[in-house]
């Protein structure tokens, strides 16, 4: 009840907030804003009361939806999903602060929209039912559309397409596959009988079970692929990346503080919820197989990492860079994920959750020199640390974490997913930390381009960073420093979750 | 159950006599009436089409137990199949009327025998859905086609609207001659009209040798052209855009939807009753030559619709894409293929015409058809740009909106029978529909008019406008809509 609340909420904020007159515009950003924090408040709630030592789903609420297909309404949520869900609640309220005076037309609809989108991701992480799961998947899509389509940069129309049309591309072969599971789950040893189902709970045990259709290694690989290259794009994973510098330079700042912090964690979610938890054969195969194949998720990882990198190396657009450092970033998510052991799976979704916070913390600095400069161009600035100094604190706070500084919550995400994923691929691993080196280049070297050095005269008056803009990033800024020196916080909300699920890999 | 005579038949066959008499009231009403601004004749077919909507409620009670009722000697069939379609048809044609009412491409010298064509033309379609008598099928198909051809070329002043009709003719002659042709050389093989019969009796000549394989193949792709003509699908669609885009827009919105249905329901009895039972042309693979068919349909639908830059002729190359989903449906003659094909027509119905209807609204008040006079229409007109966006990302077929669910059944129904290649083809070509669909979106929201003075519509409008977006919100998210077709089957 409490979870089909927190879901919902926004929902029933969006028909207040388009209820509300056009013209009172501050009121519709409050209740934007209340609407948001409810969220906030029932994801602190279920945070704290979720039992720790069980890595069952709690909380669940199970009722039938469509019964021609046997679709339910199945939420629920374990150590995974609630962390996914704190993390966006928490940006929730941030976006809409971020979002407070910097939106020129259409405030009635952009807030509506954002709270569908809420709505959209929380339930996209709580849904336990494989047809509901894609909805709200998709739930997300039209939202995000519309809030890069309208509200964006100058290129917006094109980045809102190319975003719609690559994920629907990955939605497309992972509604394949779902049908294909969905039409397997009743057979066994080649006899189908009995109801066909889409709960995940049991698919994953059908999955398990010897002579199930599900189990069968070939139909696994198939169904994995067909669900990996859906989040693949959402990740996004080398090469359907491309979207995403696009998406991410012409949004509004809010917008692309959602993508980075939530929306690709959905892509990585996915794969453990699905990819891993479902298809542990098909795993098998693109992770320990023999060959080639055998290597090509830490492949993939790999290449995200040291591409992305580089790729943020060599931009000039502030905004760009934070773009592709986030590429760079999910690669350890992926090698992580790939590694299939107890410290890479713990570390790749301690980094989804610290990636989380931090990205969403850069895109909100980006957003507030963007705001006074109305440029990005790294070369364009130069010394404003001494006309905004409590600005270039919080901003240097936020590239260290990022670029991994020991202390900070980055270092113990890419240290955990690098630390399992040495013990499968070593050179694939050793490779990858060219990563964290050049994360550290150009990091440093941007934090010296724009704040060190001779100050612009243009930059003479520029406004130091206001209230407002200072309580986005606070709580941001705490989560990163208390997870660098308390990742447990963290960690053991799903380390019991992760260890059923390395049990089932290691049964391979 | 015997076939009824034909005096005890027109009990049952209540419906279409009401749309008739209606028709005949229409032609009269506009005799005596001298204003020629009166809309009389209008309401008087709307009442028409309740008397016909009660009546087949009525009827439909009437018939127990699925057990089919064969009328006029088993000419045509009263069942479960023919009172879905009749009340679909009605529906469209309800809308049609209401579009009409507010579109002002219409001379209103000839309102009463536009409305008496409207009735007279679903007249037809019902017979469409209800036949089971080869000579039935063809007559109601004329009857369908020659009213269509005036309704398609009813703006007298509009040489497209002309060139719309007499393309239509001419394609519609040749595609009925073919079909008639068809249908004859099966006769002359069955010895009989009767649907329920010719499986029985073809399969009994082939199997004595009497006529070979090839010329039953020969006959059924005949009667198909004919079939595929008036559904749409490829290679018998090059009529539709041109017809589409000519005609007025309510006639255009008729068609793409009432039009293709009823298509859709003459093809699905035609060959689950004609030639359900598989043993008869075992040689031929009629599924797969259905399914590349649908491929094709789809493919071509969607690729054509790319470059347009008029709404209504985009839609008409859109409705030939949903013309081949709808034919995924077919391709294998299953329960669930069936039943997917009724919630997909339903979901259509809603989500084809409140597209159209919102051009209606857009070429009234801006007085274009081109997507560039949808421009800034986000804040001109914030509802009707509102609803335009529902309809066509249902139509592209994004959930929550109905169009995910109708996609999602026939996606289904496909898979099921293992067909994933066709599965797939379908859903890239979802994919590529969204491009075109969101250019409409686009010009909407993302660009701005340099008028920027806002539409006004009056209440009656939004109202009409909300009848068709409510449902192609909630229809998938609802359960009752899922279980009702398991209740129509074909014997």
């Amino acid at each position: 009840m409490l979870l089909s609340l927190m879901i919902f909420v926004p929902l029933l904020g969006m028909i207040v907030v388009l209820l509300l007159p056009r013209e009172s515009e501050e009121l519709i950003k409050r209740a934007t804003l209340a609407f948001t924090l409810v969220p906030l408040v029932l994801a602190v709630v279920l945070f704290v009361s979720y039992d720790r030592s069980s890595a069952g789903t709690q909380y669940f609420v199970n009722v039938p939806w469509i019964d021609a297909f046997n679709i339910n309404y199945h939420i629920g949520i374990d150590g995974l999903s609630v962390t996914l869900l704190l993390l966006t609640a928490l940006l929730g309220p941030i976006c809409v602060l971020a979002s407070w005076r910097n939106i020129e037309k259409g405030l009635k609809a952009y807030m509506a929209l954002f709270l569908l989108l809420e709505t959209g991701m929380l339930g996209f992480f709580a849904a336990l039912d494989l047809f509901l799961f894609f909805v709200f998947f998709e739930l997300t899509l039209l939202p995000m559309y519309f809030l890069i389509g309208v509200w964006g940069g100058p290129r917006r129309e094109y980045a809102a397409i190319k975003f719609f049309l690559y994920t629907l591309f990955g939605s497309v072969l992972m509604l394949v596959a779902m049908i294909a599971v969905y039409l397997n789950s009743n057979v066994i040893n080649g006899v189908a009988e009995g109801v066909r189902t889409f709960d995940i709970p049991t698919l994953i045990t059908l999955a398990g079970t010897t002579g199930h259709a599900l189990a069968d290694s070939t139909f696994q690989m198939w169904v994995f692929l067909g669900f990996f290259i859906g989040f693949a794009v959402k990740v996004p994973i080398f090469p359907f990346h491309t979207w995403l510098p696009d998406a991410h330079v012409e949004a509004p700042t809010a917008i692309s503080v959602i993508l980075a912090g939530v929306l690709l964690k959905m892509g990585t979610y996915g794969i453990v919820r699905i990819n891993m938890a479902m298809f542990p054969e098909g795993l098998a195969i693109f992770t320990n197989g023999v060959g080639f194949w055998g290597n090509s998720l830490a492949l993939l990882g790999f290449i995200n990492i040291v591409y992305g990198s580089f790729c943020a190396l060599a931009q000039t657009d502030f905004k760009k860079l934070v773009a592709y450092s986030s590429i760079g970033h999910m690669g350890f998510v992926i090698l992580g994920l790939a590694a299939g052991n107890s410290a890479g799976i713990n570390g790749a979704i301690l980094q989804m959750f610290n990636h989380g916070v931090i990205s969403a913390m850069l895109f909100l600095l980006v957003g507030v020199l963007y705001d006074r400069a109305h440029h990005r161009e790294i070369n364009g600035f130069g010394g404003i640390a001494t006309k905004m100094p409590v600005y270039t604190g919080i901003t240097t706070l936020a590239f260290m974490a990022s670029l991994g500084l020991p202390g900070l919550s980055g270092f113990v995400g890419e240290a955990l997913s690098l630390l399992g994923a040495f013990q499968e691929f070593e050179l694939i691993t050793i490779l990858s930390t060219i990563g964290i080196v050049v994360g550290a280049a150009y990091f440093l070297w941007t934090l010296q381009r724009v704040f060190l050095g001779q100050l612009n005269p243009k930059y003479e008056d520029l406004p130091e960073i206001n209230k407002r803009e200072i309580l986005t990033l606070v709580p941001l800024g705490i989560l990163t420093i208390v997870l660098g020196i308390w990742p447990n916080f963290a960690l053991d909300m799903f380390s019991e979750s992760v260890t059923n699920l390395v049990n089932v890999l290691d049964a391979i | 159950m015997e076939p009824l005579k034909n005096i005890e038949s027109l009990a049952y066959f209540s419906p279409e006599i009401l749309l008739v008499v209606f028709a005949a009231a229409v032609i009269i009403a506009d005799l005596l009436i001298k204003n020629r601004e009166s809309e009389l004749v209008a309401y008087i077919s709307l009442v028409g089409l309740g008397c016909s909507l009660v009546a087949i409620l009525i009827t439909n009670s009437l018939i127990n137990s699925n057990e089919p009722i064969p009328l006029f000697f088993g000419m045509i069939r009263l069942d479960g199949f023919a009172v879905f379609f009749k009340i679909l048809l009605l529906l469209a044609t309800a809308a049609t009327i209401l579009f009409s009412l507010r579109s002002e491409e219409l001379d209103a010298r000839l309102k009463g025998e536009y409305y008496a064509l409207l009735l007279a033309v679903t007249f037809g379609m019902f017979l469409m859905a209800s036949s089971t008598n080869l000579l039935m099928i063809f007559i109601s198909l004329e009857t369908v086609s020659l009213t269509s051809y005036i309704l398609a070329g009813f703006l007298t002043h509009s040489p497209r609207s002309s060139e719309a009709a007499f393309k239509y003719i001419t394609y519609g002659a040749v595609a009925s001659g073919t079909m008639l042709f068809g249908l004859s050389m099966i006769f002359g093989m069955a010895g009989t009209g009767d649907l329920s019969q010719i499986s029985s009796q073809i399969a009994s000549v082939l199997a004595s040798g009497g006529v070979s394989t090839l010329s039953v193949l020969i006959a059924i792709t005949f009667i198909l052209a004919g079939i595929g003509y008036k559904i749409a699908s490829v290679p018998f669609h090059m009529w539709s855009p041109d017809v589409y885009e000519g005609a007025p827009i309510p006639i255009t919105a008729f068609l793409s939807v009432a039009s293709k249905a009823a298509g859709f329901a003459l093809f699905l009895r035609f060959f689950h009753v004609g030639f359900g039972k598989p043993e008869i042309l075992q040689s031929i693979d009629w599924g797969f030559i259905l399914a590349i068919v649908s491929a094709l349909t789809m493919t071509v639908g969607n690729l054509a619709a790319l470059p347009q830059r008029n709404v209504k002729r985009l839609l008409a190359y859109s409705s030939i894409a949903h013309g081949g989903y709808l034919l995924m449906g077919a391709v294998l003659l299953t329960p669930e293929g069936l039943g997917a094909i009724f919630f997909y027509l339903i979901v259509y119905l809603f989500m084809n015409l409140g597209a159209f209807y919102v051009v209606v609204l857009i070429a009234n008040e801006a007085g274009t058809e081109m997507i560039d006079g949808y421009r800034g229409l986000a804040t001109r007109a914030p509802l009707v740009a509102g609803a335009m966006a529902i309809f066509l990302f249902s139509l592209t077929g994004i959930p929550p909106l109905a169009g995910f669910f109708g996609k999602w059944v026939l996606f289904y129904a496909v898979i099921g029978e293992g067909l994933y290649w066709l599965a797939f083809i379908g859903l890239l070509n979802s994919v590529v529909s969204l491009y075109y669909y969101a250019r409409i979106v686009k010009a909407m929201y993302f660009e701005t008019s340099e008028d920027t003075n806002g539409l006004s519509f009056s209440t009656g409008t939004f109202a009409l406008l909300s009848v068709f977006a409510i449902p192609t919100i909630f229809i998938g998210l609802l359960n009752i809509f899922y279980t009702f077709s398991d209740k129509i089957t074909l014997q």
